[in-house]
């Protein structure tokens, strides 16, 4: 069988879609939260590099370069705010996240 | 050649000078910040106010006729974003000047937060200038990577860090979205330069309709709309009330900005079918903000509602898909600006026994307390309203005419009801003021705090009633220089 375009956009949707619901459906722990987030943007990475190679143009490998740049600072953000929020609860839970509500 | 591309360089460098000038002051002030740790705080907010306003001259006087391309056409430099910058340079400086008393006042200066805000400048100023799906993304990652922070900014309280967390969790999913979208169009295509994909958009099937339908649902996020404004309450409450400004005035003008130039750009040929994703987003968050609100105590929670139902106007116009409807969002967030500005210094001078209190219920009777602020508010709160003469009409009027232009009378009855409803909340606060039985005083809310207050009223009574003309002839100009 050769492995065409299709294959590895099917691959991305599929990560995309086990993100967003990691998202989502996970009510346990905020660092599975950021794993799922990661994910969605590795499934992208996916998308732009399968796109760039069947296309030969090189502005999706581009485009990679700078989710990957941007992913890593995103996470160093979201870990820095997650570990200030565990000073001020003590905890990581999901549930937890309900001091403001209405 | 490689003279050509020095000066080729050196010709790009010079239309960036706005953010050039922001993003040098970020970093210099890191390492001052650094160095001599938070006493600078109030002398590096003022100089970032005074580089801001600089930077809004800059963009300002950069509107050329015809749109300039820099960096490969990464960028594009025109009437539209060198008015779209001006305006957000301000609100943010103005964002700086409310944070100065409320910070100094806590004893929790810190000098990180005026580099935070002016980095957060930056990601906006690309954002309005992007001419291709990189720039786009790059620009509002840094826009949004420096509002988590900001909105976690109070690190020892547990408001601020679930605000801050919440934001970067819903946020970083919206970058998600945006960037699965973003893939799509480059891959059916072929490109991610606006232009291009401007050329192949038509026949690019149902490939780039997914693509753009995800597109606009992570800018929809950034900006609010319902039904993606799940995080904008708890974020708005939890937040330090400066960020909170600051979260409600210049990145919505932005993300409204980026909206209007990715759908009169590259996708104006797509205009009937995401008009329909763009008329469905304005009638929710006109409706959401406005039904939700009237539940609400917290006055933080019922702005938050109210820059929701607010957005449902920008959307509404640039529902419109034509030039008088990219203007008329344009104006609406103009005005838009000082009125929620002017209510957040409002908000801030709500300080008693050297607590700040943020229910409606502690407005009461101010009118007797303090009848200049009673006055400030009562304008302002009679402009969101909108009721003439002040320019929150003007605002409205103009949306209401691009979308009745269009020949979008339905989304236009749906504005006017939820306008009448959204009125209700509008007014209850008014007669909070006046009419209830006195609460305590509040303490004096310092210089700053008043003098943003006093500008902004200024701004909605009477300089933006009597210059509107002059803005509605720079936004037009704005549209019709940019979006060909």
């Amino acid at each position: 069988m050769q492995i065409g375009l299709e294959h590895y956009l099917a691959v991305a949707a599929a990560l995309f879609t086990i993100g967003v619901f990691g998202i989502f459906v996970n009510r346990k722990n905020i660092i599975i939260i950021l794993m799922s987030i990661e994910l969605v943007l590795l499934s992208v990475n996916i998308n732009l590099v399968a796109f760039s190679s069947f296309l030969g143009n090189i502005e999706g490998q581009i485009f990679a370069m700078f989710v990957l740049t941007v992913a890593a600072a995103e996470a160093a953000v979201g870990l820095a705010i997650l570990v200030t929020y565990f000073r001020n609860r003590g905890d990581i839970a999901v549930e937890d996240l309900n001091l403001m509500k209405g | 050649m490689e003279a050509e591309l020095v000066s080729r360089l050196a010709n790009d460098l010079v239309w960036i000078r706005p953010e050039l000038l922001l993003a040098g002051f970020a970093l210099a002030a890191t390492l001052v910040g650094a160095w001599l740790g938070d006493r600078v705080g109030g002398l590096l907010a003022g100089l970032c106010a005074v580089g801001l306003v600089i930077a809004a001259f800059f963009a300002w006087q950069m509107r050329p006729a015809e749109p300039q391309l820099v960096f490969g056409g990464a960028l594009s430099i025109d009437g539209f974003s060198g008015y779209a910058k001006a305006v957000i340079a301000l609100a943010a400086a103005a964002t700086l000047l409310l944070g100065a008393d409320h910070f100094a006042r806590r004893n929790e200066r810190r000098f990180e937060f005026p580099i935070l805000i002016a980095l957060s400048a930056v990601g906006m100023f690309v954002m309005v200038s992007a001419n291709d799906l990189i720039t786009l993304y790059v620009g509002l990652e840094l826009q949004s990577l420096a509002a988590y922070v900001l909105a976690a900014f109070r690190r020892d309280d547990a408001r601020s860090s679930e605000a801050g967390l919440k934001y970067f969790v819903l946020g970083a999913l919206a970058s998600g979205l945006l960037l699965y979208g973003a893939s799509l169009i480059y891959g059916f295509t072929g490109s991610v330069r606006f232009d291009v994909i401007a050329a192949s958009v038509a026949d690019g099937g149902l490939g780039v309709m997914f693509g753009l339908v995800f597109l606009i649902c992570g800018l929809a996020f950034k900006m609010s709309a319902a039904p993606f404004h799940m995080w904008t309450p708890d974020v708005y409450e939890g937040a330090p009330t400066p960020v909170t400004a600051f979260f409600a005035a210049a990145p919505k003008l932005a993300a409204v900005a980026l909206l209007a130039r990715v759908l009169y750009g590259p996708f104006a040929d797509l205009e009937d079918q995401w008009r329909q994703v763009i008329m469905a987003l304005a009638g929710i968050s006109l409706l959401v903000g406005a039904f939700i609100a009237l539940a609400q105590t917290n006055i933080k929670r019922l702005m938050a509602y109210s820059s929701i139902h607010n957005m449902g106007f920008a959307l509404m116009a640039l529902a419109a898909g034509t030039e008088k409807g990219a203007s008329a969002a344009l104006i609406y967030m103009t005005i838009y600006l000082p009125t929620t500005i002017g209510a957040f210094a409002g908000i801030l001078a709500m300080r008693r026994d050297c607590k700040d209190v943020e229910t409606i219920e502690d407005l009461s009777g101010l009118a007797q307390r303090k009848p200049w602020l009673a006055m400030l508010l009562t304008v302002i709160f009679f402009s969101v309203a909108g009721i003439p003469p002040l320019a929150g009409f003007f605002g409205k009027l103009v949306t209401f005419q691009a979308a009745l232009d269009a020949g979008l009378w339905p989304l236009a009855v749906v504005a006017a009801l939820a306008t009448v409803i959204s009125a209700a909340y509008y007014l209850n606060i008014i007669k909070v003021m006046w009419v209830n039985p006195p609460a305590p005083a509040f303490q004096s809310s310092g210089p700053t705090i008043a003098m943003t207050a006093g500008l902004a009223t200024l701004l909605i009574f009477p300089v933006l009633v009597v210059g509107f003309g002059w803005v509605e002839q720079a936004a037009l100009l704005a549209a019709t220089s940019s979006f060909p």
